[in-house]
């Protein structure tokens, strides 16, 4: 088994298996599977706080370190800052590449609180949305920005 | 386009006129139930497919039975129970299924206030609904909650009760927000993907490597399932599939098959084909200027983020099928063909999953889910596509050429418009023909060939030749379609069908003309536009992004326009689009205009406004499926680039307001103008006409 912290609670991930199949085994929603091979961004998870794709990586890099997921970052009673504004926002269409690109924005900025528009679009370069909500995507990453600052 | 296929309503001698999915399915109960605790649930058979129609139908339920939106509850679409809706396309859910439910939700009113009224002696007139109480002159003389069980929904809808007039609308008008985003953005199973049920198993397919290969070796092994020709791995585990599946399809050995042409605009200029005339007028003119002009374009593919999915259950004589299809009730029909089973014992629940953008995959996995579910009664599986399959198993938005040939007078008028279009068939949806039409079908024993695909008639919105009547007045006109009669790759819709390319032509021709006129192409365009909802739009993009500006843009940019009525009875849209021309082209900006009738929710109209022009700025400069070695070679996102997060431009949406007007769907009405906009704003920038898209520097 595979010893890691999972949102915050310990956690044992059969090995043998990608990160991300064996978290959807675990009964998490996200992360999602788009591609399979680290081309999409829907499968994307915090490992040690930096957002990674987990179709094609191992369960076992996860030994002893901490994997958060979209519903680590927050849900209905506690939602985390980015999802407020992706909801204020209307930041989605079919919603499908939004867990991923939570992530790497949660990530985004805690390293960088204040991104300016070339380093927050280069963030989200390894994802895909295909509905086209793009705009919003990035007003909502901005909005939540300026509230996790103020 | 759906309703093309229905065929015209069949209204009975004297009988009422209902709007929209009414007609077909006029049955008050199957719409909708009032329930003790006050609420209501609806029960659309239009689905969810991320163009926010659940909201928008919420909103006008909520709006007729002046009940709050809390109360109402919505039922996922299921055969069998829901109204027959057909398929959710062609920007037609509102009109059909929102106009539907509008009535069906007014005369559910009306019966349960004629019913208060003769019960309290209060006046009809005089009864008014405060969140579904009904208050009379002397106060409150029943509700929908109290009147729940009495049966007041049985029987058809009779077209009597008219809905609320626009000017006491409250809720339908208003930007409430997306009722299915919270679940998604909280991580909890909303998709189709994320549910899970006792005792589920996982099946990954196996597929020929082309076309009609025949399965020589298969290897024995207790996880492979084999019917024919087609092979699925089914094991306890999602990552047990996943390793097994690459293993044992390298044992496979398959044989024949055919070939897909390597050149496929070579093929399309000089595969067979049934010519057809589209629509004529008039007489050629004597004399004139002619222009011809040929754009092609190349096969599409869907690219939904998530790959397709379904789950299906065997049990009892029974095949239950949960599929985020968007025809439930097609799916049914041509599973239950090759399932050998009647329709009745094959129930299709719908659930949603990610975008599809048209006819992908979504109905060929739910057979592989049903076939591997056979092969295990009485467990549910789960059947999921990889990206590969994604890409060169799903149908795909077919390759198209069109020729233009358009005559300017002495006076530099219009004064013949010729074209003709190229194409495989762009519907080949399940449930329409004797021939199922799913992938696995034609695998299995005694499988027939898929045929190939068809068009709506231009009544119904068309497929190849979908816009391809230009809204500009012109004295001759003469529009013809060769319909290709082989199919190598299997096509379908994808958003848009064939306007997405006929837009184009027909805007970059006008521009053409309007430079040979000597005159400015926005008001050579309105020389030529009689309709005044066309002329709006176009005037209000062009003032959004300022188009009296345009000469003054630095060397290497430019300022397009587009414009169409999408399917000539759609929403009017026009949109500018400003580009600059670096390594590739990138455009800009985005400024949208379009009037879509009646608005039932503002912002997810601009949401699906600037996707769809999203959509058609990936296409103009991204997007084309590789095919080479007698395949498809695009098998990953590596292989389809499309648009990212660097790439996005700005959008600004604005809408007309008119709610007195029927209302309209906004998910693909700016596709066309968006990519006609960026070809012209390339005619600025670089001097030259686009003939091929993708708008690559190799197709310029």
């Amino acid at each position: 088994m595979i010893r890691c912290a999972l949102n915050g609670a310990p956690a044992a991930l059969p090995g043998g298996m990608t990160l991300l199949q064996a978290l959807r085994a675990q009964g998490l929603n996200t992360p999602r599977f788009g591609c399979g091979e680290e081309r999409c961004g829907a499968c994307h998870v915090l490992l040690e706080g930096r957002s990674t794709p987990s179709c094609a990586l191992p369960v076992e890099a996860a030994e002893g370190r901490a994997v958060v997921t979209l519903e680590g970052l927050g849900g209905r009673a506690a939602p985390h800052p980015l999802q407020r504004a992706f909801l204020a926002e209307e930041a989605g269409q079919c919603g499908f590449c939004l867990a991923g690109i939570i992530v790497t924005a949660a990530a985004l900025l805690r390293e960088n609180p204040d991104p300016d528009e070339a380093s927050l679009r280069a963030a989200l370069d390894p994802h895909l949305c295909r509905c086209g909500s793009h705009n919003r995507i990035l007003r909502a990453i901005r909005r939540a920005a300026a509230e996790m600052r103020a | 386009m759906n309703l093309a296929f229905h065929g015209p309503a069949p209204e009975g001698e004297g009988g009422p006129r209902l709007p929209g999915s009414l007609r077909l399915n006029p049955r008050l109960e199957q719409w909708l139930a009032f329930h003790p605790d006050g609420t209501v649930t609806i029960r659309p058979g239009k689905v969810e497919l991320g163009q926010g129609i659940l909201t928008a139908l919420a909103q006008i339920a909520a709006e007729e039975l002046d009940l709050p939106p809390e109360r109402i509850r919505i039922a996922p679409t299921v055969t069998g129970e829901s109204p027959n809706e057909a398929v959710t396309s062609g920007s037609l859910s509102v009109q059909e299924g929102g106009m539907a439910l509008r009535q069906a939700c007014a005369e559910a009113r009306a019966r349960f206030l004629s019913v208060a009224a003769q019960a309290s002696g209060a006046p009809l007139a005089a009864i008014r609904v405060e969140e579904g109480r009904f208050i009379g002159p002397g106060g409150e003389i029943g509700s929908y909650a109290a009147f729940a069980g009495r049966g007041l929904l049985a029987g058809e809808a009779r077209g009597e009760a008219a809905p609320k007039p626009p000017a006491a609308r409250r809720l339908a008008g208003r930007s409430l927000p997306r009722l299915d985003l919270p679940a998604k953005i909280f991580g909890e199973a909303r998709f189709l993907h994320d549910l899970r049920l006792p005792g589920m198993l996982h099946a990954r397919m196996i597929r020929p490597p082309r076309p009609g290969a025949v399965l020589v070796e298969a290897p024995a092994h207790p996880a492979l399932w084999r019917e024919g020709g087609f092979l699925a791995v089914i094991a306890e585990t999602e990552a047990e599939a996943e390793r097994l599946a690459p293993r044992l399809a390298a044992a496979c050995r398959w044989q024949g098959g055919a070939e897909i042409p390597d050149d496929p605009q070579a093929w399309l200029d000089a595969a067979p084909g049934e010519e057809s005339l589209v629509a004529r007028h008039g007489a050629p003119p004597e004399g004139g200027r002619m222009l011809r002009r040929l754009f092609r374009r190349p096969f599409l593919a869907h690219g939904s983020v998530g790959t397709c999915c379904a789950v299906a259950l065997w049990e009892g004589g029974v095949m239950r099928v949960w599929s985020h299809a968007q025809g439930p009730y097609n799916l049914r029909a041509d599973l239950a063909k090759v399932l050998g089973l009647p329709e009745e014992a094959v129930v299709v629940e719908h659930r949603e999953g990610a975008g599809c953008y048209g006819h992908n995959g979504a109905d060929d996995v739910a057979l592989d889910a049903a076939l591997a579910a056979r092969a295990r009664p009485g467990r549910p599986v789960r059947a999921l596509w990889t990206r590969a399959e994604e890409f060169a198993s799903a149908p795909l938005s077919p390759a198209m050429a069109v020729a233009v040939e358009a005559v300017l007078d002495e006076a530099g008028t219009l004064a013949s418009w010729r074209s003709h279009v190229r194409s495989n068939g762009h519907s080949g949806r399940p449930g329409r023909g004797a021939v199922p039409v799913l992938l696995a079908a034609p695998l299995l024993p005694g499988g027939r060939p898929v045929p190939p695909s068809q068009d709506a008639p231009l009544a119904g919105g068309g497929g190849a030749q979908r816009n391809q009547i230009p809204a500009y007045r012109t004295p001759h006109l003469e529009a013809r379609m060769t319909r290709l009669s082989e199919m190598p790759i299997r096509c379908s819709a994808l958003r848009g069908l064939g306007a997405l390319i006929h837009v184009w032509a027909i805007e970059s021709v006008m521009e053409e003309l309007a430079a040979m006129a000597g005159e400015d192409p926005l008001a050579f365009r309105l020389r030529h536009l009689d309709d005044p909802r066309a002329r709006e739009v176009l005037l209000a993009a062009a003032a959004m992004a300022g188009w009296e500006g345009r000469a003054g843009l630095p060397e290497g940019e430019g300022l397009g326009l587009g414009f169409a009525r999408y399917k000539n009875s759609g929403a009017w849209c026009a949109v500018a689009a400003h580009l600059r021309a670096e390594e590739r082209l990138r455009c800009l900006s985005l400024s949208i205009a379009c009037d879509m009738g009646e608005v039932i929710n503002p912002d997810g109209a601009e949401n699906q406004l600037e996707g769809g022009a999203l959509h058609a700025v990936s296409i103009a400069l991204h997007e084309a499926v590789r095919i080479g070695e007698g395949r498809v070679l695009s098998d990953s996102w590596a292989a389809y680039p499309v648009l990212r997060f660097r790439d996005a431009p700005a959008v600004a949406v604005r809408l007309i307001a008119r709610p007195e007007e029927p209302p309209l769907g906004a998910g693909e009405a700016s596709m066309g103008p968006t990519i006609a906009a960026i070809a012209n704003a390339v005619h600025q920038a670089l001097g030259v006409r686009p003939e091929r898209l993708p708008f690559t520097p190799e197709n310029l």
